[in-house]
C-alpha cells in the first residue's frame, strides 16, 4: 500500500500525560510524527490532537485503534488531505533596512496574501496562513533577503464531513 | 490538575472522617477488597507502611526480597483468583525494579495495580534523592497510569486505578503518589467507579456478526477454533464448552488459553505455536472456518503471516477492537465480551460432529505421537527427560494442580504435556517471556489460591534470576512446590544454537550452585534426583508435602523441545525433528 499523508485527529479528556502516551504509540511503530499541535476543541473541556503523518493506510487504522484504547481518549478519526480544510502559519523575521530597501520584498507579500504583524525600526514580522506549498514559497522568496527567523506550525485542519464527538461522548454517558 | 471522572461527579457521602492520605491508600484497598499485597518499603512510601502497620489484621502484606517479584507475585495471585493483583514499592529503584513485572502483567493481560512513592512535589522534576520519572517509563507498558500530588485525589483515582485494571481487557495501572500527599490529610469517602467517560471497557455486540459467524460455522466442512485467554477472562468456560460440544468443532488452545477447556477433553485438540502440537498447527493451513476467540494471533502462534490460514474464512471473537486485523484480517469480527457473544451464538449453531474432519486431527496426534511423545515420556536415554518429569507430577495431582511455569525449554514441555481439570491453573508469561516469573508467580498463585497445589516448573537459568524470593517463601511459610529442571544450560538457547547457529554454544553453559544446599539455607526441604528410578518417589513426597519443598531434578542436558515452528516458518512447515 502508498504511503500518504493522513491527518489523525484526537478528542480527549484534558489531562496530564496524554500527550507522551499518543506519541509513544506512533514511536513504538517507528512513525515520524510530521507534525502535532493540541489545542481545545468545539466541545467544552475536550481536547483536540492533530498529528500529520505520512503512512499507509492501514497503518494509519491501526494506529488510531492504538490511540482510541487510551483510557482518556474519546475518539481518534482520520483523514487523507482531500478530506480536509487544513491550514499552517508561519513566522517570517526580516531586517527592516532590507524592506524599506527592496521593493520586491513588498510585492511578495502582497501577492502571498501574507500580513505584516509588526514593525520596529530593526525587523519586520510576517505571518502568512496557508497550505505547506504556499509558505514554502514565501520563504523561498524571502531567504535571500536573510531572514531573521522562520518558524511555522503543525498543521491544523477540520474535516469536510462531521465529527461528531457530542453524540458520541452521550453515548458514553449513558452506556456506562 | 483536573480529574474528569463522571461518576465522581454525585460523590457526597455524609460519613466523610479525616485521614492522612497515607491512610486513605489503605482503606482504598480495603473498600476494593484487597486481602494481600505484595511490595517493598522504601523512604518514599514509609507513611503508607505506617499506616499498613496499623492494619496488619485486615491486609496481609507480603515482604518479597526485590520489587520484581511483587509484580510477578501479584500477577500469579491475579491469575488464579481472577481478581486484581497489588504491588507496592518506593521510588526511584524500587519503582523502577517494578518495570518487568508491569510490561508482563501489560501483554498478558493481567488486572494488576502498582502503587509507588514518589519524592515530594515541590521536589518533582529535580533530580532530587531517588527520584525517577515513573510515568514517564511506564506509559507505554501500562493500561493508564497517573500521578497523585494531592490527598483528596487518592480515594477517587485509586477507584478508577481498579475500575480499570480490571475492566474490559484487563491490565496494570500504576499509581504514583507524592510523599506529601501521603501525608498531607483528607475527608476520606469512597465511592466505586463504576464507569470513566471516554473509556468503553466492553464494545456492543452487533448481533449481525454473531449470526453471520454462526452461519459460518453452521456450515463449515472443516472447522477449527483456536482459543485464548479471552476466555478465561470473560469467564466464560463453561460457556464456551457448550460452544464446542454442540459446534463439535476441534479446539486448539494457546499458551495462556490453556486449561479454559479440560485437557483430555475430547475435543481438545492440543496447542498451537512455535512449539505446539502437530495436528493444529498443520491443520491451521487446511481448515475451511478459523475461529479464534479471545486470542490475539501473536506471531509465535502464527509464525509467517503470509503463509497463515490464507484458505480460511477467519472469525474474531475479540474484546478489545484494536486487536481486530492487527495480525490477521477478520472476515467476521465479533466484538464484545465472549461471555455474552458466545451466548448469542450458542443458541444459533447446529449440533455438529465433524468426525471425519475430526479424525485427522486424530491422525496427525498419531504421527507426533510416535515421533516424539512416546520418546518423551518413555525415554530409554540415560538422564531423565523434562516430560516425564511433567509426567509424574500429572499422576500425582491427577489434573488438579496449578502449574506455574518459567520461561524456557521446560515451558515448552511443561505446557505440552500438563494436564489440567479446572481453568486459571496454568500461570506462564506468554506475551514477554520473562525468565525469573515463575517462582515469585507461585507464591502469589498459592496465596490467590491456598486450596490447591501450586507447583512451580523452573530451568537452571531462570530459577536463578529471582532465587531471593525463597526467603519470602521461607519467612511467609507459603507451601508451594519448587521443581527446577536443571540441564545446565540455558536449555531454550542452546537449542537454538544448536539448530540454526551450528552448535556454537556462547554463553549458555551454566555452572551452577549447589541448588539443594540454598534451598536449605532458606530452611526449606530440598532434595535431588537424577535417576529415573528416583523420580517417581520424589515427586510423590514433593506433592505430598505440607510445606514448601524444592525438588531438583538433573535432566537430559541437550534436549530438543519439538515440534517446532523455525521462526519465519509457516504453521504447516512444522519440524518434527
Ligand atoms: C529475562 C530474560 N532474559 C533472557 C531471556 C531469553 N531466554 C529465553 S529462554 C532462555 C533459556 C532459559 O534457560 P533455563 O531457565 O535454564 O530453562 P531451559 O530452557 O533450560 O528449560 C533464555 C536465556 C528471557 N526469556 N528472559
Amino acid at each position: 500500500m502508498e504511503k500518504k499523508n493522513f491527518t489523525v485527529s484526537v478528542y480527549t479528556e484534558n489531562n496530564i500525560g496524554l500527550l507522551s502516551r499518543i506519541a509513544a504509540i506512533f514511536q513504538k511503530r517507528h512513525i515520524n510524527i510530521e507534525s502535532i499541535t493540541a489545542s481545545r476543541s468545539e466541545v467544552n473541556e475536550v481536547m483536540r490532537f492533530t498529528i500529520v503523518v505520512q503512512v499507509t493506510e492501514e497503518q494509519v487504522k491501526k494506529v488510531a485503534g492504538q490511540i482510541e484504547k487510551q483510557i482518556e481518549v474519546i475518539k481518534a478519526f482520520y483523514h487523507t488531505d482531500d478530506e480536509m480544510i487544513y491550514q499552517e502559519t508561519a513566522l517570517y523575521k526580516i531586517n527592516s533596512a532590507d524592506f524599506v530597501e527592496d521593493l520586491n520584498i513588498q510585492d511578495f507579500i502582497k501577492e502571498s496574501n501574507a500580513r505584516i504583524v509588526t514593525v520596529t525600526p530593526k525587523f519586520f514580522v510576517i505571518e502568512k496562513t496557508g497550505k505547506r506549498h504556499e509558505t514554502d514559497s514565501l520563504y523561498e522568496k524571502l531567504k535571500p533577503y536573510g531572514l531573521m527567523q522562520f518558524v511555522r506550525s503543525g498543521t491544523i485542519a477540520v474535516t469536510k464531513n462531521e465529527m461528531p464527538i457530542s453524540n458520541i461522548l452521550e453515548q458514553f454517558d449513558t452506556t456506562n | 490538575m483536573e480529574v474528569k471522572t463522571a461518576s465522581f461527579e454525585k460523590t457526597a457521602s455524609p460519613k466523610a472522617t479525616t485521614v492522612s492520605g497515607a491512610e486513605a491508600v489503605i482503606k482504598c484497598l480495603l473498600e476494593e477488597g484487597v486481602d494481600t499485597l505484595y511490595g517493598y518499603p522504601g523512604g518514599a512510601i514509609m507513611p503508607v507502611y505506617d499506616e499498613l502497620y496499623k492494619y496488619q489484621k485486615q491486609i496481609h502484606h507480603v515482604l518479597t526480597r526485590h520489587e520484581q517479584g511483587a509484580t510477578h507475585a501479584a500477577q500469579g495471585y491475579a491469575r488464579v483468583s481472577g481478581k486484581v493483583g497489588v504491588a507496592m514499592a518506593t521510588s526511584g529503584p524500587g519503582a523502577t525494579n517494578l518495570v518487568t513485572g508491569i510490561a508482563d502483567a501489560q501483554i498478558d493481560s493481567t488486572p494488576m495495580v502498582c502503587i509507588t512513592g514518589q519524592v515530594g512535589s515541590h521536589l518533582l522534576g529535580s533530580d532530587a534523592f531517588q527520584e525517577t520519572d515513573i510515568i514517564g517509563i511506564s506509559t507505554p507498558i501500562t493500561k493508564w497510569n497517573y500521578q497523585i500530588t494531592k490527598a483528596e485525589e487518592i480515594p477517587e483515582i485509586l477507584a478508577k486505578a481498579f475500575f480499570i485494571a480490571r475492566s474490559g481487557r484487563p491490565g496494570p495501572v500504576l499509581i504514583d503518589i507524592t510523599k506529601d500527599a501521603q501525608f498531607a490529610s483528607l475527608e476520606f469517602n469512597y465511592k466505586k467507579c463504576s464507569g470513566i467517560r471516554s473509556y468503553k471497557p466492553t464494545p456492543e455486540i452487533n448481533l449481525i456478526e454473531v449470526e453471520r459467524a454462526a452461519e459460518a460455522i453452521n456450515n463449515a466442512k472443516k472447522p477449527m477454533i483456536v482459543f485464548g485467554q479471552g476466555v478465561i477472562l470473560g469467564g466464560a468456560e463453561e460457556l464456551f464448552k457448550q460452544v464446542v460440544e454442540k459446534s463439535g468443532v476441534p479446539a486448539a488452545w494457546t499458551i495462556l488459553g490453556l486449561s479454559a477447556m479440560p485437557t483430555d477433553h475430547p475435543l481438545n485438540v492440543g496447542m498451537v505455536g512455535m512449539h505446539g502440537n502437530y495436528g493444529p498447527n498443520v491443520l491451521t493451513n487446511e481448515c475451511d472456518v478459523l475461529i479464534a476467540i479471545g486470542m490475539r494471533f501473536d506471531d509465535r502462534v502464527t509464525g509467517n503471516l503470509e503463509k497463515y490460514a490464507k484458505q480460511a474464512k477467519v472469525i474474531h471473537f475479540e474484546i478489545d477492537p484494536a486487536e481486530i486485523n492487527k495480525n490477521v484480517y477478520a472476515d467476521i469480527p465479533v466484538l464484545g465480551n465472549v461471555n455474552e457473544t458466545l451466548k448469542v451464538l450458542l443458541e444459533l449453531l447446529k449440533p455438529n460432529k465433524h468426525e471425519a474432519w475430526h479424525q485427522k486431527f486424530k491422525d496427525h496426534y498419531k504421527i507426533e505421537f510416535d515421533k516424539i511423545i512416546k520418546n518423551d515420556l518413555n525415554a530409554e536415554r540415560g538422564k531423565i527427560g523434562m516430560a516425564e518429569v511433567i509426567d509424574e507430577i500429572n499422576k500425582c495431582s491427577k489434573g488438579d494442580a496449578v502449574i506455574v511455569s518459567d520461561v524456557g525449554q521446560h515451558q515448552m514441555v511443561a505446557c505440552r504435556y500438563s494436564k489440567f481439570n479446572q481453568t486459571r491453573s496454568n500461570v506462564t508469561s506468554g506475551g514477554l517471556g520473562t525468565m525469573g516469573f515463575a517462582l515469585p508467580a507461585a507464591i502469589g498463585a498459592k496465596m490467590g489460591a491456598p486450596e490447591r497445589d501450586v507447583v512451580a516448573v523452573i530451568g537452571d537459568g531462570g530459577y536463578q534470576m529471582t532465587i531471593q524470593e525463597l526467603g519470602t517463601i521461607f519467612q511467609t511459610k507459603v507451601p508451594v512446590k519448587i521443581v527446577v529442571l536443571n540441564n545446565d544450560f540455558l536449555g531454550m538457547v542452546r537449542q537454538w544454537q544448536q539448530l540454526f547457529f551450528e552448535k556454537r554454544y556462547a554463553s549458555t553453559e551454566m555452572i551452577n550452585p549447589d541448588f539443594i544446599t540454598i534451598a536449605k539455607g532458606y530452611h526449606i526441604k530440598a532434595k535431588q534426583v537424577s535417576k529415573r528410578e528416583g523420580l517417581k518417589e520424589a515427586v510423590t513426597e514433593m506433592m505430598q508435602s505440607k510445606e514448601a519443598y524444592f525438588l531438583e531434578v538433573k535432566v537430559e542436558q541437550e534436549e530438543n523441545v519439538f515440534p517446532m515452528v523455525p521462526t519465519g516458518a509457516s504453521v504447516s512447515d512444522i519440524r518434527l525433528e
